[in-house]
């Protein structure tokens, strides 16, 4: 069931039908709902595509690996015909008339849409815990591993109301790859939003280098960091992907020209001594959990043994960069939600008054406090008398982390190797404690520098926690170097052996509860 | 203080004369031609004149204007700046409007190539720096005809800087002679032009059009070199001719393919320049010179009776023939300028920096474009002057039909003999003229001969017309003169 390559080879055998996967997978869906994952479940639009893609399969024109793939797709990106919301009641009911360049690629080499996945309202966020179609479930709470451990605990409490966080902000594509229902999806990546659910939920989370996959139609949080994300349950998965993602796209003036060969396929390392892997001593913070810790450097003494050089490099702006992030970020946020006003499109409110009483009771209605918060501090940067002390210096700022990185990859070092997150996922109830902006600063510590260097950069799962809960480190490229670093995620994959999730425990209980449920209502029928 | 518009419409080249008769700025003497320091944007609260301390007696001081224009011609291009949609004057409304335009989310702007060719069109003709590196900003106020929130323009670094334009203002009473002019150019920029909203009071409501949303515009800056309506005319003039010239706007102000704001301040030449206040909405040129001479005077009547200028921003009022607060627009602005990080810095070649593996359709050469610039009109005026002994009124007022030439074949030089435009240089006819008239004219000749010192204008006129204005007034004079013992 796992790898998307495999279930493609069997496409291609003829083993099963691209129809007979998507009925499959839209059992799944609807077995896993209250995972609230999706938004939007576009079952006629995918049934549609897998009949065509049957038709080509039969006649020996498949598209490629894609064709017939479920696949899913964050909620912020542009689906033509199929509402698109960014998880706010500001686009509720906005349906755009084009698709974003990547879905565009992804449905052009035959993909099946299977729905728009739940996020943190407009990006915003490390939890997914904060859009208006309330927080996605990690499939991780219900899987054996966890249940089983949680059992051990005489202080756990039963029932549902502990389940646990996907992390965020693309949190919906993670729950939905993780628990089956697709094979990749598509998240988006500004300070950590891919690669963060990513290791909370035991999947691959890849954050490609900046200006090598189009932006075009992926609604922007901010303009100079975000890139569309990939998440699969396997590094070939992500790479293949990648293949048919990257390239120069003309209604995206900030893609470079032909920067990585295609199809991407990527060859297996037979050993690592050439390697020089980067271990930031910076990222060694207090607040990182000890289990963590020691899974990091368990990793880092892997690929000594294997034969790699392991050196421990220095990244000295790496505690400003909180700081830096957050000013740029809400200047630019303040600016992209300018065009939110009611006008041309998405929510506008009753008052008609005048154009500014309209305004500002659209954007109160339609923007959370998350959102408006970020609009309001952005806009204080952005003022005249700030500008220079704040917008202008957080650039130069940047300038020093995206020369740290330079510096020591220039030093020999090939890949970094760094956490990708402080902890495993925490309950809901435990994350809901500390507010959006608290819970973003803390959560973004190993992954926000990534994005302001535009850097390549992926999570790994590499063991369960000793509560049963994935844990994933980082590997950071240089730009560019995708595939390079795709090559050695590889690799570290294979030597970890991450287990899959177990979840049949739990299909079987909904297909009990369904099952009931048909019977009862069978049964008032009469 | 109207200017003789000599325009006929045609699809040729047009060179028109803006012509003053008696400009009173000019009378007055040189203007000051004071330079200005100000940052576009500031308020001149800063540099307010003392007098205002005291009370100012009427009339005893001099007053001089300072006047710079910021001006919105819109390029003639096939799509929009950062846009495919068309560009097209009069389409129902909404009908050119692309998903960036509408600013869908997840839309980025991409720029047009033909529109940075015509701005460093423009800025060569205007004798700019080219700046090879320039930058893109966004600047942000919420106006239902921006439906981004955001303009994009070029606030840091522009495209063109420091040029000059020179205008030629006709001086004192001896016509045919014309003094040249210069104003500074302080920058030429590219920026997205605004929809259009439309004001429903019968309903309470606006109608936005965005077909106008996106349209490339050039805005180019004019330093405070000015002085009077009159110089604001003729230098805006001179601009349209010569985009008209380049092709890279129909600059038609009548349609709104060339908008003026003008910056006015009024202070007693020595002293510190005086507040400022801005008048917009000016669609032809007699309104800007009318409206910049009436709020000169207003400025100097105010300042005159104890009060004082606020830094606001006026419009004109046609009907009544005056500047009006535009009350509602005076709390300042932040606009809150970011670069715009959807488009990288625009980097522009020439002939040395050229990169040798360059994709021609990549990359824009100024050197090529340079060389690839039509004549502009100052030059052909010059042309038309020396090779064909026009006189220099004329070159301003001369009509080529291009279409004419290209249907019977001819030159420019057959054109003006054909329609006997050049200078009448035989000075046995030009006294036959003379002597005629006075024959014709007995009255005039007695009124010149008893002393009436208007009266022999009368005379030359009558020549003048006599010769179909072909002759050098100065000459005719001289020959009267002669002809009756003066």
């Amino acid at each position: 069931m796992g790898s998307l390559l495999r279930v493609s080879a069997a496409l291609k055998q003829g083993q099963i039908t691209p129809t007979e996967l998507c009925q499959k997978c839209l059992s799944l869906i609807k077995k896993t709902k209250f995972l609230n994952a999706y938004i939007t479940v576009s079952e006629e639009v995918a049934l549609k595509q897998a009949e065509e893609s049957e038709k080509r399969y039969k006649n020996g024109q498949s598209l490629g690996d894609l064709d017939g793939i479920p696949i899913a797709v964050k909620d912020n990106f542009s689906t033509s015909g199929i509402e698109t919301t960014c998880a706010s009641n500001m686009l509720k009911g906005y349906v755009p008339p084009y698709n974003a360049t990547v879905v565009q690629k992804l449905l052009d080499q035959g993909a099946l849409l299977m729905g728009k996945t739940n996020l943190d309202e407009f990006a915003m966020g490390s939890g997914s815990t904060d859009g208006v179609f309330g927080p996605v479930k990690n499939p991780w709470s219900y899987s054996k591993q966890y249940r089983e451990k949680r059992k051990q605990n005489p202080h756990s409490e039963s029932g549902d109301s502990d389940w646990l966080i996907t992390g965020g902000s693309s949190g919906g594509s993670a729950a939905a790859v993780s628990a089956f229902t697709c094979y990749a999806a598509l998240g988006s990546d500004t300070g950590g939003s891919t690669r963060n659910p990513a290791a909370h939920c035991g999947l691959v989370g890849f954050k490609p280098s900046y200006g090598l996959v189009s932006r075009h139609g992926l609604i922007p949080l901010v303009n100079s960091m975000d890139v569309p994300g990939i998440l699969t349950r396997c590094v070939d998965d992500a790479a293949m992907v990648l293949g048919v993602l990257a390239g120069h796209d003309p209604k995206d003036s900030t893609t470079v020209h032909d920067p990585i060969n295609k199809p991407l396929v990527l060859s297996s390392l037979a050993d690592v001594s050439k390697l020089c892997i980067g271990i930031p001593k910076e990222y060694l913070v207090p607040e990182l959990s000890s289990e963590i810790q020691s899974l990091w450097s368990r990793a880092a003494d892997l690929f000594e043994s294997e034969g790699a050089k392991v050196i421990e490099v220095s990244l000295p702006h790496t505690s400003y960069s909180i700081v830096c992030y957050h000013v740029l970020c809400t200047s630019e946020v303040a600016s992209n939600m300018a065009r939110f006003d009611g006008l041309q499109y998405g929510h506008r409110c009753d008052i008609d008054v005048s154009t500014e009483a309209m305004y500002a009771a659209t954007r109160r209605e339609g923007f959370n406090d998350v959102v408006r918060g970020r609009i309001l501090s952005g806009n204080f940067f952005l003022l005249k008398e700030n500008y220079e002390n704040y917008f202008v210096k957080a650039q130069k700022v940047r300038r020093l982390i995206a020369n740290d990185f330079v510096n020591a990859f220039n030093s020999g070092v090939d890949v970094l190797l760094t956490p990708t997150t402080l902890s495993e996922a925490v309950p809901y109830l435990e994350f809901i404690k500390e507010d959006n902006r608290t819970r973003s600063a803390q959560d973004d510590i190993f992954t926000q520098a990534v994005n302001m260097a535009g850097l390549p950069a992926v999570s790994i799962p590499i063991a369960l926690s000793n509560q049963g809960l994935p844990i994933g480190l980082q590997f950071i490229g240089r730009a560019f170097y995708d595939q390079q670093l795709l090559t050695v995620a590889k690799w570290f994959e294979k030597q970890v052996q991450f287990p899959v999730i177990q979840l049949q425990e739990l299909m079987d209980d909904c297909s009990a509860i369904l099952e009931n449920e048909k019977l009862a209502s069978v049964s008032l029928k009469q | 203080m109207a200017a003789p518009m000599l325009r006929w419409g045609c699809r040729g080249r047009r060179w028109a004369l803006a012509w003053v008769d008696g400009g009173s700025c000019h009378r007055r003497g040189a203007p000051t031609g004071s330079t200005s320091n100000r940052i576009r944007g500031q308020s001149s609260l800063a540099q307010q004149p003392l007098r205002t301390a005291q009370k100012p007696r009427k009339g005893e001081h001099k007053w001089a204007a300072v006047v710079g224009l910021e001006i919105h011609a819109q390029i003639s291009s096939n799509s929009k700046l950062f846009s495919g949609s068309q560009v097209r004057f009069s389409a129902p409304p909404n009908s050119l409007v692309s998903f960036f335009d509408a600013s869908l989310p997840g839309t980025l702007p991409v720029l047009n190539r033909r529109c940075v060719e015509a701005a460093v069109m423009t800025g060569l003709a205007l004798n700019c720096h080219i700046n090879k590196k320039s930058l893109f900003d966004r600047k942000h106020y919420f106006y239902a005809d921006l439906p981004a929130g955001y303009q994009i323009t070029q606030q840091r670094l522009p495209i063109a800087v420091n040029g000059s334009l020179t205008y030629g203002i006709s001086a004192g009473k001896e016509r045919g002679q014309v003094i040249p002019k210069t104003v500074r150019v302080k920058q030429i920029q590219l920026e997205q032009d605004s929809g259009k909203s439309l004001h429903d009071d019968l309903r309470s409501q606006t109608l936005v059009d965005l077909n106008r949303a996106g349209v490339g515009l050039l805005e180019v800056v004019l330093e405070p070199d000015l002085s009077c309506g009159e110089e604001a005319a003729t230098a805006v003039r001179e601009l349209q001719l010569i985009l008209q010239a380049l092709g890279t706007s129909q600059a038609n102000m009548a349609e709104g393919q060339l908008r003026v704001d003008a910056n006015v301040s009024v202070h007693h030449p020595g002293e510190p320049l005086g507040v400022r206040t801005e008048v917009k909405n000016l669609n032809s040129i007699r309104f800007l010179a009318k409206a910049i001479d009436y709020e000169i005077q207003r400025q100097i009547s105010e300042l005159e009776n104890g009060g004082e200028i606020l830094n606001e921003t006026r419009s004109f009022h046609e009907k009544l023939g005056c500047t009006v607060s535009m009350r509602d627009k005076e709390a300042k602005q932040d606009y809150r300028f970011m670069p715009e990080p959807n488009l990288p810095p625009l980097l522009l070649y020439d002939a040395t920096s050229l990169p040798t593996d360059a994709d021609p359709q990549q990359v824009i050469n100024i050197d090529q474009i340079r060389e690839m610039l039509p004549e502009l009109p100052s030059v052909t005026r010059e042309r038309l002057v020396q090779q064909y002994g026009m006189l220099p009124e004329h070159s301003f007022t001369l009509l080529v039909f291009e279409e004419l030439w290209k249907r019977e074949g001819k030159t420019p030089g057959q054109i003006v003999s054909e329609k006997q435009l050049e200078l009448m240089q035989d000075r046995g006819a030009l006294e036959q003229f003379c002597y005629s008239v006075m024959k014709d004219h007995p009255q005039v000749v007695m009124d010149v001969k008893k002393g009436n010192p208007r009266a022999i204008n009368k005379l030359i006129g009558l020549v003048r017309k006599a010769t179909l204005n072909r002759a050098d007034p100065a000459m005719i004079k001289e020959i009267l003169e002669k002809q009756l013992s003066l």
